[in-house]
């Protein structure tokens, strides 16, 4: 196997003494670029204008007479910025990216080619219902097949991520309970579980209690079962779980769970691996947001937009919030909102976003599930196991991995720290393989793993890929239980250093502040 | 299977070093019970790219696209013309398909965009600190008014009648799990806002007032005396813009003393898109910066002493802080902040002080003209690029027969406060620089006859 088939290795460490420095600052395709507000030089603009009619105004005498104190670029200078800005990123366009619980896979183009059509792109959310029959028939057919996956009776379509969508299944939950004159104010989370998940249950007025895991990386059945009881309203379970392990226990938690009373929220994130293989509705879950920026493969954009519908079992969905799309017998589509709500769904708990969710999402999302169909989907999940399974066993000689005896993992494989030395830790490794061109995997999450890694290649990548991607891990897990120092210098190659994350939190400088004249003058 | 990379040959392999004779091996903890056998009900097998296309592009073509047409509709989401260097940018897929910053050394590019949004975004508010975006404008403004809980520890909120209707409906919904008390009333047809009744209001256990600025109407008030009356309180007044391409012509909320200012990013860079993806702004005074939501990026420095950037102050949120976090947000809208901050950079205070002149002057051309139809009149004595009509018939079906007619000539109120009698013939027309003399010509036309 060869790393890089055309033979080329640095010659040039970079860092050593005798290094040749730059005056710039930049080396070769490496640019360094300034702030806009350091290129501005006032008055520059790159939008041109028809000219604008001089007339009395009427902005109730408001008129904004101080500067903004926005800079302005030429076209050639904004593409320029943001284009050198682009090339200090990593992305999926580049390489592995297996971030455990975000689901990195390929963002298909002809996802962002459709979403761009005018029909899509330039309608209004409030236009009248006849002007916009397409766009409400994404969305239906969208909702349609998400509760075909899901094996669930309703879904709320308008949650703009996966934390947004988690509380909208916790106020469905909460409104059903309230319906029946029962407060209850807990909800159980497990240990393992994402961050969001207790944040919502607080945001949404709940009281959070922590439910332990086993050894073996599952939830601890019993703890769950002892906890359960009057006050408690909701369970939240991932499944597939955060240690990449199937809750083989699911049906029996959710019997429980509602023997008590209480409702099954189970967090989507996870839901790659067993798309077109389980469906959450026979593991008797309640209400799950899906991830269509993971799952169904919408950019991440670097922080969204995402998009978080929730589907939901019979028993939640009469309280899902408006607005949403309804199809009547003539064909037609319908968005049920607060006007119709009284006869058409008079039990919606209100309503989460100003207008119908992430359209742009939608459309995306359509085109990626037409374009796998019912075979496709369900090879995204083989194929996302098998590669994690890959992973698990060429690396489980050289990474302490603590669940892999008790057998295989689904989609994310995980790893600890264990038996690094010299003071390594899991933040050098990762660190190293940006050196190596990957982007690290997920650190210390979940926390019931000491020094956590929680690696999640996705089905897009090639075996070449994974093969690559283990050769590097392979070399940096043996010099990390060495206790090879230099690991805590990387990364060496990337456009920065290791960055001072302290210093950031200490003295906060979270916009630019124009330096005083004297020091600009010199 | 176009978009997966695996041959047949491969995964044997790959199962073999796995030790397991075959895929379902590797899903033996999904009881059996659980497992789907078949393929998925209804659904079609794989199809090919041009497949889904035809079929994406039907569905397409059943909208009536607001390009197509003379096109009057604002309520919270505006079009303008946006640079096509805008959309290349995005597309990047460098910027595209990164996730989250959290390994700041190979992220430096979000890192230092969000840094530059920011900043823009502080200085279009007239505030001291934003963040690196939220969800959408509702859901920034239920966050804002949840922030002057914590910081003020009262529960009491005045809500403008001017302030978007789904903007108070997701507050509302939010308030009924809270048990945060709101006063809201809908709003009146005159060009008075009910900004002596938000003052006349506020005493000793308001936490915010929340106003929006320039309203659902359009109109535009001084938020001064709002601030002052509500700080003499100790109230915070939280300002809530809809079309920030307005601050290129008025003053800014912060300038007029609001505290937080929340807003719709989407008119700048974004597109209309159906609704969604928007991009939520959130600005604030740097005092109360740790009860901000949301994603920060902060200067630092690197090892060797170079400048940087990162995500900072996490311990106010859910990936640290779990329940004590202060919101559950994690994936906002990072990629519309993109948008946004590109077509505010190639715009420069020049480019949106001109296109916000523009802006006004074509709706105060559009609004002489429509008031001019007999038994129309213009309830505005101000706004920006949006006004609202008083129609001599309900604005709901006018509405509908001017499309009959090939226009989209506004939003009524009836859709927006549907049952609210009074508001009935009510039309919110607005008018940016996409709209030319015909159009206009064409709305008037339009409404000359369904008025009639």
């Amino acid at each position: 196997m060869t790393v890089n088939p055309s033979g080329w290795r640095p010659t040039t460490p970079a860092n050593e003494q005798g290094e040749v420095q730059t005056v710039t600052g930049n080396r070769a395709l490496m640019l360094e670029e300034p702030l806009i507000f350091e290129i501005d030089r006032g008055e520059t603009t790159g939008v041109d204008f028809a000219e604008i009619p001089q007339r009395a105004t009427r902005l109730g005498g408001l008129d904004r007479s101080r500067a903004i104190g926005l800079p302005g670029l030429s076209e050639p200078e904004a593409v320029r910025h943001y284009t050198r800005l682009s090339r200090q990123n990593y992305a999926i366009d580049l390489g592995l990216f297996p971030l455990g619980s975000c689901t990195m896979k390929h963002n298909p183009r002809l996802n962002e080619k459709v979403a761009r059509l005018p029909g899509f792109a330039d309608v209004h959310p409030l236009q009248p219902q006849e002007t916009v029959q397409g766009a409400l028939q994404v969305i239906n057919e969208l909702a349609f097949w998400l509760l075909d996956l899901t094996g669930m009776y309703g879904v709320a379509m308008s949650p703009k991520a996966g934390a947004h969508g988690e509380l909208c299944g916790l106020l469905c939950i909460r409104a059903a309970l309230e319906a029946r004159g029962d407060k209850r104010e807990v909800v159980l989370v497990p240990e393992s579980a994402h961050g969001t998940n207790p944040a919502t249950a607080a945001f949404a007025g709940y009281r959070v209690e922590n439910i332990p895991a086993t050894p073996a990386g599952r939830v601890d059945l019993e703890a769950l079962k002892a906890r359960l009881g009057p006050d408690v309203a909701a369970v939240m379970i991932t499944n597939p779980n955060t240690c990449g392990l199937f809750e083989p226990e699911m049906k029996s938690i959710s019997d429980a769970v509602h023997s008590s009373g209480a409702f099954v929220y189970c967090d989507g994130a996870n839901f790659n691996a067993i798309v077109g293989k389980v469906r959450p509705g026979d593991l008797g879950i309640d209400a799950m947001h899906i991830n269509l920026h993971k799952t169904f493969s919408t950019p991440h954009g670097g922080g969204g937009p995402g998009s978080g519908p929730v589907v939901l079992s019979e028993a939640l969905a009469p309280y899902g919030p408006l607005p949403f799309v309804a199809k009547y017998p003539d064909g037609s589509f319908k968005i049920v909102e607060e006007e119709t709500a009284g006869e058409e769904h008079p039990n919606a708990f209100g309503r989460m976003v100003a207008f119908h969710g992430q359209m742009g999402m939608f459309t995306r999302a359509l085109a990626y599930i037409l374009s796998h169909g019912a075979d496709g989907l369900k090879q995204v999940a083989e194929d996302s196991v098998l590669n994690a399974n890959y992973i698990l066993r060429s690396l489980e000689d050289v990474l302490d991995a603590p669940f892999a005896k008790s057998g295989p993992c689904m989609h994310e494989a995980i790893f600890s720290d264990r038996g690094f030395e010299g003071g390594i830790s899991t933040i050098d490794l990762a660190k190293a393989l940006i050196d190596e061109g990957f982007h690290p995997m997920t650190m210390y999450f979940p926390l019931v793993v000491h020094g956590a890694m929680l690696v999640e290649p996705t089905e897009t990548e090639s075996k070449a890929s994974l093969d690559q991607f283990i050769m590097a891990v392979r070399s940096i897990a043996e010099r990390a239980k060495a206790g090879d120092q230099s690991l805590q210098a990387a990364p060496i190659y990337a456009p920065r250093r290791r960055l001072d994350e302290t210093l950031a939190a200490r003295k906060p400088v979270l916009t630019y502040k124009e330096p005083e004249p004297a020091q600009a003058a010199e | 299977m176009r978009y997966l990379p695996l041959s047949d040959a491969d995964r044997s392999d790959m199962l073999r070093v796995i030790g397991a004779a075959s895929v379902d091996e590797l899903f033996k903890d999904v009881p059996e019970e659980a497992r789907l056998t078949g393929p998925i009900r209804d659904l079609p097998m794989h199809a090919s790219e041009l497949a889904v296309e035809r079929h994406m592009s039907v569905l397409s073509r059943r909208n009536m696209v607001a390009g197509d047409v003379p096109f009057f509709l604002g309520c919270g989401a505006y079009r303008h013309h946006v640079p096509a260097s805008v959309d290349h940018i995005i597309q990047r897929g460098e910027f595209l398909t990164s996730y989250t910053p959290y390994q700041p050394e190979i992220a430096q590019g979000t890192l230092q965009m969000m840094f530059e949004f920011q900043t823009q975004v502080a200085r279009l508010f007239g505030c001291e600190v934003a963040n690196a975006s939220m969800y959408d404008g509702s859901t920034a403004m239920w966050e804002a008014i949840s922030m002057a809980h914590r910081i003020t520890r009262r529960n009491k909120t005045i809500i403008s009648s001017g302030v978007h209707p789904h903007y108070v409906s997701v507050t509302r919904t939010m308030a009924k799990f809270t048990e945060d008390q709101l006063q809201t009333s809908l709003p009146e047809l005159t060009s008075e806002t009910d900004a002596e009744r938000l003052i006349a209001g506020i005493d000793g256990e308001t936490s915010s007032v929340v106003v929006q600025y320039p309203d659902i109407l359009g109109r535009i008030t001084d938020l001064t005396p709002i601030a002052e009356a509500a700080h003499a309180a100790g109230a915070l007044l939280i300002a809530v813009v809809t079309e920030p391409v307005a601050l290129g012509a008025i003053r800014s909320p912060g300038e007029m003393g609001a505290d937080i200012v929340v807003g719709e990013g989407q008119s700048i860079g974004v597109g209309l898109q159906f609704g969604g993806p928007y991009v939520g702004l959130f600005a604030c005074r740097e005092k109360h910066v740790r009860q901000m939501p949301g994603r920060l990026a902060g200067e630092t420095v690197d090892a060797e002493g170079k400048r940087g950037f990162v995500l900072t102050l996490s311990t106010r949120e859910q990936h640290i802080r779990r329940e004590k976090a202060t919101s559950n947000i994690c994936t906002s809208s990072v990629l519309c902040a993109l948008a946004f901050t590109a077509h505010l950079t190639l715009l420069g205070e020049k480019g949106l002080r001109q296109l916000a002149s523009l802006n006004h002057a074509r709706a105060c051309e559009a609004a002489d003209r429509l008031a001019a139809i007999p038994g129309v009149s213009l309830v505005n004595d101000s706004f920006f690029n949006e006004f609202t009509l008083k129609l001599p018939v309900e604005a709901r079906p006018a509405v509908h027969a001017m499309v009959e007619k090939g226009v989209l000539g506004g939003v009524s109120l009836g859709r927006l406060y549907p049952g609210a009698d009074a508001l009935g013939n009510g039309l919110v027309i607005a008018v940016t620089e996409t709209v030319t003399d015909e159009d206009i010509a064409a709305l008037e036309t339009a409404l000359r006859e369904v008025v009639q």
